[in-house]
């Protein structure tokens, strides 16, 4: 079997420095076409009849009148007489029509009748979800109340992270365009491979009719993996608009009403140990929403899974809004918060450095030796011994200044890919595979690999992504793409360059195991002067170009890719305690990631992670009218995310080094977006000495933290 | 000082339109009858079907139909292939619709196209036309200044604005010039030095990799 595994560390040409990303210059410019971009000749619009209310059913629903409207082409209803509708938002009806305004003005010209039903919607009141709760049933190791009794301090807290959603800019949605019994399909997804394969089941024809595109994408974290019902009415639209192609995105509001949402997570908390900071136990009461069919259980205690005591109790509820999705790095933000916010209030129990708490502990981790480095690392570039204070030991002034840490943890393994490389006569490389780069870099991380194992230069590599008729990737969901592309490109790579040495071999009376190619050359090992250029060697092959293939399987990734990424986090903050505004200082990351094929693009995604929990910490929440039963902030003025001037510095430390090295590629998207939240809060909390028991910090809630207004409302 | 002034707002915009209402409903778009219009002698009221337009996009005077109620972003986007500008809030928040009008950063959203007759438009697609390429766009690439690269175009025409009237920017200068952008990626670091090194390669320092000076 060839030798598949990376080049060692320092002899890699490409992989390892950094490098533009390939497609910046056709995002930067505006060219590049996104699946909302396509525009296709004789195109009409599709627009969805939402419902207005949180629980309701449909008594009747005439389309009469909608169906007689300027450019109607097709009125389709989802949701008849006698359908009970859950969530507001839930689609109803769909029309097409040849332009949107005309879309638009049919779907208000739908005449629907509701029997509207009570609902529920605030899962945070939990004594008042009654059946609505589904307790998980109680978990018990060790003896919490003998060790809870023993202890020399014992925190408790009540802790509360919201609902988010996803946000993507690019709305999900899709293009479809029906070509006979064949369909050309343009969706906004995370899987070009696999969305065929789910829309077909939808509509019940063979997979094989459906043709995906997708160049680019405008963003996911986790929502856009199934084709949904958007891209099954869309298709169906179109089928009764005569084949036409039709373009359905959602708009702003449905977007961020059903598109997804991240899961809320709320806990009573009490964690208890000794003066020297060993933690003994951990009691918890916790209660999640993922909507309508509940869900959001986080894995507490996060990382200190080894705390000898434990009681845990966790209900999920249900509430009459839209359903939860994969958010970037599911359930371990909320396990990250709750976790370092009550470890966090325990070390200001007991009057200790909760770094040195943290470091106490982490033979309660499943890496302690991997932690100790990268907290040691983060609290040097974050000036912690000169920064930090007893908890609100912060001054006199209206000014407090904290820092707050948190650590995280993820599995990141490669996922099952397959990549196709051609090597033609003329010495032009082609790279196919159904992967998607969702912004991340992976074409340009497929074609560093590809570059470095042929001995050639990233523009060498014409990378052929985004369509289902090449080998199948996975989805890019769990930050297993990296690992697993990376893996099947290098592979495909190793064997298509072996068979370009046995066409090579006798022109170069050598060994064809014996060769190498370098530099742009293939060559004798240990003998360079027996070479010739890639160009020469690829006219070697006649007429017939060499296609080779590689696969990553996830059950024997050959130590090409592997799982298991730490990470830390500290955060320093300003709050003003008159105001209630939490300013952004800066943020340290420091991040696991193994091998780093990319440096350029793996340090944006840790910009990224931390930028998108800054929102999280400070502005996001989705935020629902218990009146109504309605999204009241379905919009991006009061959906909050931050802007440029409000995220502080960010310093990010690739830990990069020879024994993570070793352990092959991990995926870095979801490490880098857990811990900021935890540890903005902890900063808080340092700076004006109380726990702010809910995000976001917003001023709301700060003052009502630091002065006591209205606490009672948020409790259960 | 944000390069982006809410309050001057052409009377047609669609925010304007709001205000108007509130108002007592007296701005000259809301006009309940063309012989009110005509009556007034101001505008000549048009629609409320698609009527003749002719839009001057990035120089050249477009043709297209379009409903009075139509925005320039939709315009844009869906009757004239000028896809760069992305539809995203769709009511002036996120800035992914910016565009140059008359010298003058603005969301294509809240802008009606009949309202953006005899402007000159200037998107994002300009900065990469005629072989020559604009020194913000290469500087966007260098700095990785973008992820899934959605809100990218309006940041690069954003940064455009905010650079043809601050040449000469310092940071904090830009963390406030371009608040009028949201990213959800997470690009503003990648942003932040980018605009900074165009802003040097405007003023004749070291050229961004890959720029001519448009």
């Amino acid at each position: 079997m060839p030798n598949y595994s990376w080049p060692p560390m320092d002899q890699r040409k490409v992989m390892g420095k950094a490098h533009n990303r390939l497609d910046g210059f056709a995002k930067s410019s505006g060219r590049a076409k996104y699946p909302s971009d396509v525009n296709r000749e004789g195109m009409v619009y599709g627009v969805i009849l939402t419902s207005p209310h949180a629980h309701c059913t449909i008594k009747s629903i005439d389309t009469t009148a909608a169906q007689k409207m300027p450019g109607v082409t097709a009125v389709r209803v989802t949701a008849p007489a006698g359908t009970e509708i859950q969530w507001a938002g839930a689609e109803i009806a769909w029309v097409a029509a040849d332009t949107e305004p005309h879309a638009r003005d049919a779907v208000r010209a739908i005449q629907v009748a509701y029997n509207v039903l009570p609902h529920f919607v605030s899962e945070e009141k939990k004594s008042k979800a009654g059946t609505r709760a589904k307790p998980a049933g109680e978990q018990t190791t060790g003896d919490v109340d003998e060790a809870l009794k023993a202890a020399d301090g014992v925190s408790e807290g009540y802790y509360a992270i919201p609902v988010l959603t996803h946000s993507c800019l690019e709305p999900h949605g899709q293009v479809i365009e029906w070509k006979g019994d064949k369909m050309e399909y343009w969706p906004s997804s995370q899987a070009v491979s696999t969305v065929a394969g789910d829309l077909a089941q939808q509509l019940k024809i063979p997979a094989s009719q459906i043709h995906v595109s997708m160049d680019y994408m405008g963003g996911g974290f986790g929502s856009k993996f199934p084709s949904d019902i958007w891209g099954a009415e869309c298709a169906r639209l179109s089928k009764d608009s005569g084949g036409k192609p039709v373009k359905l995105f959602l708009d702003r509001a449905t977007e961020l009403t059903i598109a997804g949402v991240r899961p809320s997570a709320y806990a009573n908390i009490k964690v208890a140990g000794k003066k020297d900071g060993t933690i003994t136990a951990w009691q918890s009461e916790s209660w999640a929403t993922g909507g309508f069919t509940g869900g959001g259980m986080p894995p507490i205690p996060y990382i200190f899974t080894g705390i000898p005591n434990r009681r845990l109790n966790h209900a999920a509820i249900s509430t009459n809004a839209g359903g939860a999705r994969a958010w970037r790095a599911p359930n371990h933000q909320q396990a990250c918060f709750l976790t370092f916010s009550a470890i966090e209030d325990f070390a200001a129990k007991i009057k200790m450095d909760p770094v040195e708490v943290l470091v106490k502990n982490l033979g309660l981790t499943a890496r302690a030796a991997l932690y100790e480095r990268q907290i040691r690392k983060a609290q040097e570039m974050a000036d912690w011994k000169k920064l930090w204070h007893q908890r609100g030991d912060s001054g006199s002034g209206n000014i407090k200044r904290g820092l707050g840490i948190a650590l995280s943890t993820w599995g990141g393994a490669g996922h099952p890919s397959e990549c196709r490389i051609k090597i033609n006569p003329d010495g032009s490389v082609e790279l196919e595979q159904g992967t998607q780069d969702l912004g991340v870099g992976t074409r340009t991380v497929v074609a560093m690999v590809a570059a470095e194992s042929l001995g050639l230069t990233v523009p060498d590599i014409k990378v052929k992504i985004g369509d289902n008729a090449y080998p199948v990737s996975g989805p890019s969901g769990g930050s297993t793409t990296v690992g697993g592309v990376s893996s099947s490109t290098r592979k495909a790579a190793v064997n298509a360059l072996e068979q370009l040495f046995l066409k090579v071999a006798p022109a170069l009376n050598a060994d064809p195991a014996k060769l190498e190619a370098v530099g742009g050359k293939i060559q004798v090992k240990g003998d360079p002067s027996k070479s010739m250029t890639w160009k020469a060697a690829c006219q070697k092959l006649g007429v017939s170009s060499i296609s080779e293939t590689g696969k990553n399987d996830p059950k024997n990734p050959m130590g090409l890719n592997t799982q298991g990424a730490g990470g830390v986090q500290i955060a320093d903050v300003s709050v003003d305690v008159e105001t209630g505004v939490v300013k952004m200082n800066r943020v340290v990351a420091v991040a696991d990631c193994g091998l780093v094929i990319n440096p350029k693009t793996a340090e944006s995604q840790v910009y990224g992670g931390v930028i998108m929990n800054i929102c999280g910490a400070l502005m996001e929440e989705r935020v629902m009218d218990e009146t109504l039963g309605r999204v009241l902030n379905a919009d991006m003025e009061f959906y909050k995310l931050a802007g440029i001037k409000d995220i502080g510095e960010i310093v990010v430390h690739m830990d990069v080094h020879p024994d993570n090295d070793k352990r092959g590629v991990i995926g870095l998207g979801e490490p880098s977006a857990i811990s900021t939240i935890a540890a903005i809060s902890n900063a808080v909390a340092n700076a004006i000495g109380v726990r702010v028991p809910r995000v976001p910090l917003s001023p709301d809630h700060v003052l009502t933290a630091l002065y006591g207004k209205n606490m009672e409302r948020s409790r259960a | 000082m944000s390069s982006k002034d809410p309050k001057n707002k052409k009377p047609f915009s669609r925010r304007g339109f709001m205000q108007g209402v509130g108002a007592g409903a007296s701005a000259v778009g809301i006009l309940a009858t063309p012989e009110q219009a005509q009556a007034q002698g101001t505008v000549k009221a048009m629609g409320p079907a698609a009527v003749p337009v002719t839009l001057t996009v990035n120089g050249k005077p477009m043709k297209v139909n379009v409903e009075p109620r139509e925005t320039l972003l939709d315009t844009l986007r869906g009757k004239l292939d000028h896809t760069g500008a992305k539809r995203v809030c769709d009511r002036g928040t996120c800035g992914a619709c910016t565009m140059i009008v008359d010298n003058k950063v603005q969301y294509g959203c809240t802008i009606l196209a009949i309202d953006a007759q005899g402007r000159q438009i200037q998107t994002i697609e300009s900065l990469t036309a005629n072989g020559k390429v604009h020194p913000i766009v290469p500087a966007f690439v260098e700095n990785d200044a973008q992820q899934c690269g959605y809100c990218t175009p309006g940041f690069v025409m954003a940064a455009k604005g905010f650079l043809d009237k601050n040449p000469n920017p310092t940071y904090d200068q830009v963390k406030e010039g371009l608040g009028g952008n949201l990213c959800r990626c997470g690009t503003y670091v990648g942003v932040r030095k980018a605009v900074l090194e165009a802003a040097k390669a405007l003023r004749g320092g070291a050229t961004a990799k890959g720029a001519t000076n448009a």
